[in-house]
């Protein structure tokens, strides 16, 4: 059996080509995943390791402590270090210190992203030398103005030592020398980032209170286990700290970094499902079609004694052959695309960690089993069909076409099944209903589209009219067997659904944001940290004095406790934030907003039962009570909501004032010399961004349009499998048709004629996919979007016209694409052998 | 089942003896070397306008690569084949295509209707193809003469094998082809088909004044025929006119047994 099964598949390898290639795509895409992302979590777990290799114990704050002043964490002193360096089997004692610390190039220009820019202190310790940090040139850092810079960093912006930086720690431009370039295993660094070393007295000034550390790290003397330097360290830990084993510390940021590969490697794996989904249609194709020309070849094994076992039985073995030879190919080929992905990131942002490239035993062996499985599962179907044939068809001398089945059984389950779907979608609130709505009218679309085929094919009837005998027949040979059809163009419908519907969603949702973002602020322009990170409150105060502009409000947040939960309050400038802001107030106003008073948003105030002039108490940083009176309640929005009061009413309970952005109006409105104004006044600080709301628009839409392509690139790959499909189909049509073809070159159709004749047919199946798939994609954007709409205010559906018109473009170039070879083939006929009786 | 005579039996016998297809010194070589088969040695023969002619002979005698060759449907080695006027083996591909399209009519084996056409469209194709208007009455009486008035939006396969012959002869006849070539035209028939579809090939002859040439090995399809020529191992060997069922098995006989002796 099994030879008989492989002597098949060896006949018929130009046929299985197409499948090959399908299933190969699929599970190239499954190990070029696994193989990728296991590399580069293999890559950061070794440099996190390495990391922590000078780190026995550590002790950190207590961050969730039961304090009773909300916000405010508490802090390591030089004392507590001075105690810890004297606990038995403690050999050194490191404080740390670090946080945001950007540095500009030679042009001025922020070097890196912003959120890989980290400083940090020189902790000498014996010897004068800080372990961690080896110097390579000159020396560590002394006092305020010199600081060492890491030697990746100093090779890209071409720093040396003796040369002056700019860099900005929270909104004040420093202008240090460079005394030292320094090389680390600091995982930050390895994997991109930029690290500048400041003195400890200086990074403590910025990073924390004099004398005060974020973090102190103790090594163990020789003989003392990390486990025993810890049960040591913890006697003498102050209240509200806590320690940490170096080892599991390290298991800790492996785990972390784990579950962030696995987030990616799920979503890559989704994508690889979605390609191999795809793929299942053209197996199923494939082999149906398969089956159906050996007819003859299936009835003589059973006329011989073969039972309807053993004919299912080969034809299963046929597709574990197929699946095998497609699995390791693309296994091989996923592991040189892991290997490819990983130097093409490497070259463009030079952010990951070197490593070996790991392929694990666990990732061939899914690879293998995913292939095989995929394709069998694809052919069992045709396999139990082939069984039924009868051991008759062997002798009648007529090409028994298998008569086809009705589609009456198939067409009512499909109706229902889209009918609910469609119901659920239409009715369901929830994610998890509406998903399962929207299976459920995928499925049904599917298992209705041979009924589909024919409608919507004959009214593509008029446009075919041009192209004359070869238009009317592309037309009556694209619905002839609607099931083919039907499979190979839902192959093309999965990937133009989900193009599409992203496409809405992420339309529509950058519409919204885009409106909020520019209805609810009148502020000309917006200063923040490019980092994220908080500004010093300087920045406000050098705003407000200068004259250029009209309008100046920091936004300046403290943690609270109200009524027991954590909220936190933003404080505004009283006087001008009505100025900046256009918010839509349902009572009260901006107006007075000083002392007591404050402003909240609609969901709060319902939550809390309040309206204007009610009252409420707020635990403060500083653990004291302060009362305020609600004097407004406004329509909460993405970028406005919660709680506003006036800063001066913040700033008594404040110790580290911050804030995360300052709003600015302009006299003259947005104009170069107002923002250049503003930039001399924050002193050219590269950290610092000035935005106008057209910059956050723009930012907004790019990184909408940045997901959407990433998210195209990825289903690019079910759109190229969906291509397979229809030259596989094509080409087993043309082959069954070669009779048909050579008659009708015989009785005087040219070459070109048939070619029209694929081709026509080629677009039309193509099409009949595509314009399923928008369809669908529109109506699930349009659910998915009313989902969104419900946490999004002023969300509304977006129909990407022109998008939508480029997909049926798509759509029409894959059918122009799938028909290129079939067509030369079935021009290139020898007509006599095609119309010679078999 | 013998063809009984036909009514206009005056009228052909004023038929012109203009050829309608011609071939001199036609040869025809398959592969290289070795393996080189000679199926056409040297051919000559003409085709009658308005007459019959059978081509009959053993098979591996060359007499489908005869008529092949003669349809523009297989390239020549050396020689001349001509329709009408027109020397097929100066013609390009598209030439040649145009020529089979509307000058000649095809006949096969295998019926070849396409199943997704009724019998009309069928019927129809070859002016489709060229984006022509039939000509109605030619085509009424077309449908008239083969008797299938009742069925032309029946497809193929609501067809017995005889009506979807005579949908292939109609389909031949509706383009007013200047000759028509029939490949084994009854091979898949019973032989009451076959005898129908025979009957319309020479009522088509000899009432419509149209030219048959057919390539057959039965000897009572022969019959039907004004002429039989007869071809062995490549070449023309005899003729015969007016032929019977009986004495074209005669002849047969005689190859076979000189066949076997040689």
């Amino acid at each position: 059996m099994f030879r008989t099964a492989l002597r098949n598949v060896l006949a018929h390898k130009a046929r299985l080509l197409m499948t090959v290639l399908a299933v190969m795509l699929g599970v190239a895409f499954v190990s070029g995943t696994l193989v990728f992302t296991n590399t580069i979590s293999d890559a950061f777990q070794k440099s996190s390791e390495k990391g922590f290799t000078g780190v026995d114990v550590a002790v950190t704050p207590h961050k969730d402590s039961d304090n009773d002043k909300p916000g405010r964490a508490p802090k390591l002193t030089q004392t507590t270090l001075d105690t810890i360096s004297k606990v038995p089997g403690a050999a050194s004692v490191t404080g740390s210190v670090g946080g945001f610390a950007a540095i500009a190039d030679k042009q001025g220009k922020l070097i890196g992203e912003g959120f890989g820019s980290t400083g940090a202190n020189y902790y000498p310790g014996a010897g004068g030398k800080d372990p961690r940090y080896a110097m390579k040139t000159g020396h560590a850092p002394r006092n305020a103005n010199e600081i060492a810079l890491d030697a990746k960093t100093a090779d890209r912006a071409g720093y040396k030592v003796g040369d002056t930086v700019r860099l900005s720690v929270d909104g004040p431009v420093l202008t240090p020398k460079v005394t030292g370039v320094f090389t680390t295993d600091d995982g930050n660094v390895a994997a991109g980032g930029s690290l500048v070393l400041f003195d400890t007295a200086t990074a403590q000034k910025y990073y924390a209170k004099p004398g005060e550390f974020s973090e102190i790290d103790v090594k163990a003397a020789a003989g003392t286990s990390q486990t025993a330097l810890k049960a040591a360290v913890d006697k003498v830990l102050p209240r509200d700290t806590e320690s940490q084993t170096g080892q599991k510390l390290a298991d800790d940021q492996a785990s972390t970094i784990a579950s962030g590969m696995s987030t990616m490697k799920t979503t890559l794996l989704t994508f690889a499902g979605i390609a191999l989904f795809v793929g299942i249609f053209i197996i199923a194709n494939t082999f149906t079609m398969l089956v159906a020309q050996r007819t003859k070849e299936l009835a003589l094994m059973r006329a011989v004694g073969a039972s309807r076992r053993q004919v299912t039985r080969s034809i299963l073995i046929e597709a574990f052959v197929v699946g095998a030879v497609a699995a390791v190919t693309g296994l091989l080929a996923g592991i040189g695309i892991g290997a490819g992905l990983r130097s093409l990131l490497g070259s463009t942002g030079a952010t990951l960690p070197d490593g070996p490239l790991v392929v694990s035993p666990g990732t061939v062996v899914a690879s293998l089993v995913v292939g095989i499985v995929v394709t069998m599962l694809a052919a069992w179907l045709p396999g139990r069909r082939a069984a039924k044939i009868p051991p008759v068809a062997a002798m009648s001398s007529v090409h028994a076409a298998a008569s086809p089945r009705s589609l009456v059984v198939r067409n009512s389950i499909g109706a229902a099944l889209t009918a609910i779907g469609a119901a659920i979608v239409l009715v369901g609130s929830e994610q998890g209903i509406l998903a399962l709505g929207a299976g459920l009218l995928l499925i049904g679309v599917f298992v209705l589209t041979p009924l589909l085929s024919r409608p919507l094919i004959a009214a593509a009837g008029p446009l075919l009219r041009p192209f004359g005998i070869s238009g009317k027949l592309a037309q009556l040979n694209a619905v002839r067997n609607p099931r083919r059809t039907a499979a190979t163009a839902s192959a093309l419908m999965i990937g133009l659904t989900l193009i599409t519907g992203l496409t809405v969603i992420a339309g529509s949702t950058q519409q919204a944001i885009d409106k909020m973002a520019t209805s609810a602020v009148r502020a000309d322009y917006l200063v923040s940290m490019a980092s994220g990170t908080p500004l010093s409150p300087d920045v406000s105060k050098k705003l407000s004095e200068n004259s250029a502009l009209s309008a100046v409000s920091p936004l300046r947040t403290t943690d609270t406790r109200i009524d027991g939960d954590h909220q936190s309050l933003t404080g505004v400038n009283g006087r001008s934030i009505a100025d900046l802001t256009k918010l839509d107030f349902q009572s009260g106003s901006f107006a007075g907003l000083s002392g007591d008073k404050a402003v909240v948003d609609d969901k709060l105030a319902k939550d809390h039962g309040w309206k204007v002039g009610s009252a409420f108490t707020a635990t403060m940083e500083d653990g004291q009570k302060a009362r305020f009176t609600v004097s407004g309640v406004f329509k909460g929005n993405e970028l406005m909501r919660g709680i506003m009061v006036d800063s001066t009413a913040l700033a008594p309970h404040q110790s580290d004032i911050v804030d995360m952005q300052v709003l600015v109006k302009a006299k003259g409105g947005v104009s170069e010399s107002a923002k250049d104004s503003i930039r001399k006044a924050l002193g050219d600080n590269p950290a610092i961004a000035i935005k106008t709301k057209q910059d956050i628009s723009n930012d907004i839409a790019k990184g909408i349009n940045l997901m959407l392509n990433i998210l195209y690139g990825l289903l690019a790959m079910a759109v190229v499998v969906a291509v397979l499909g229809v030259i596989n189909t094509l080409a087993m049509s043309v082959f069954e048709r070669s009779q048909e073809i050579g008659m009708l070159r015989a009785i005087g159709i040219d070459r070109s004629g048939i070619k029209w004749m694929v081709r026509l047919e080629s677009l039309l199946i193509s099409l009949f996919g595509g314009v399923l798939g928008i369809v669908l994609g529109v109506f699930f954007g349009w659910a998915g979007g009313r989902l969104i709409g419900k946490s999004l205010a002023g969300f509304e559906l977006v129909l990407p016209w022109g998008r939508m018109a480029l997909f049926l473009l798509l759509a029409a170039l894959v059918g122009v694409l799938a028909a290129l070879w079939p067509a030369r083939r079935a021009a290139k006929l020898n007509m006599l052998t095609a119309i010679k009786a078999e | 089942m013998h063809p009984s005579g036909s009514p206009f039996g005056v009228q052909t016998a004023a038929r012109p003896t203009a050829v309608a297809a011609h071939a001199t010194d036609l040869t025809k070589v398959y592969g290289h070397g070795e393996t080189q088969v000679v199926a056409l040695d040297s051919v000559s023969v003409q085709f009658h306008q308005a007459q019959f002619t059978a081509i009959m002979g053993p098979s591996g005698s060359g007499k489908s690569t005869l008529m092949h060759c003669m349809a523009g449907l297989d390239t020549v080695s050396r020689g001349s084949a001509r329709i009408g006027d027109t020397e097929l083996t100066t013609l390009n591909d598209k030439k040649l295509t145009r020529l089979r399209r509307d000058k000649i009519g095809f006949i096969f084996q295998a019926f070849n209707l396409l199943p997704t056409l009724t019998a009309l469209e069928n019927i129809t194709l070859p002016m489709d193809i060229a984006g022509r208007k039939p000509d109605q009455g030619w085509l009424d009486m077309v449908v008239e003469t083969v008797g299938l008035s009742g069925r032309l939006k029946h497809r193929p396969n609501q067809l017995s094998g005889g009506q979807q012959q005579r949908v292939a002869v109609a389909r031949a006849l509706a383009g007013k082809p200047e000759i028509m070539f029939a490949d084994e035209p009854t091979g898949n028939l019973d032989s009451r088909s076959g005898a129908e579809v025979l009957g319309f090939l020479r009522n088509s002859v000899r009432e419509l004044g149209q030219t048959v040439v057919m390539v057959t090995h039965d000897p009572v399809a022969a019959s039907y025929a004004d002429r039989v020529v007869f071809l062995a191992d490549g070449r023309i060997v005899d003729e015969l006119h007016a032929p019977t069922a009986d004495a074209v098995l005669d002849r047969m006989k005689r190859f076979d047994a000189k066949g076997r002796t040689s």
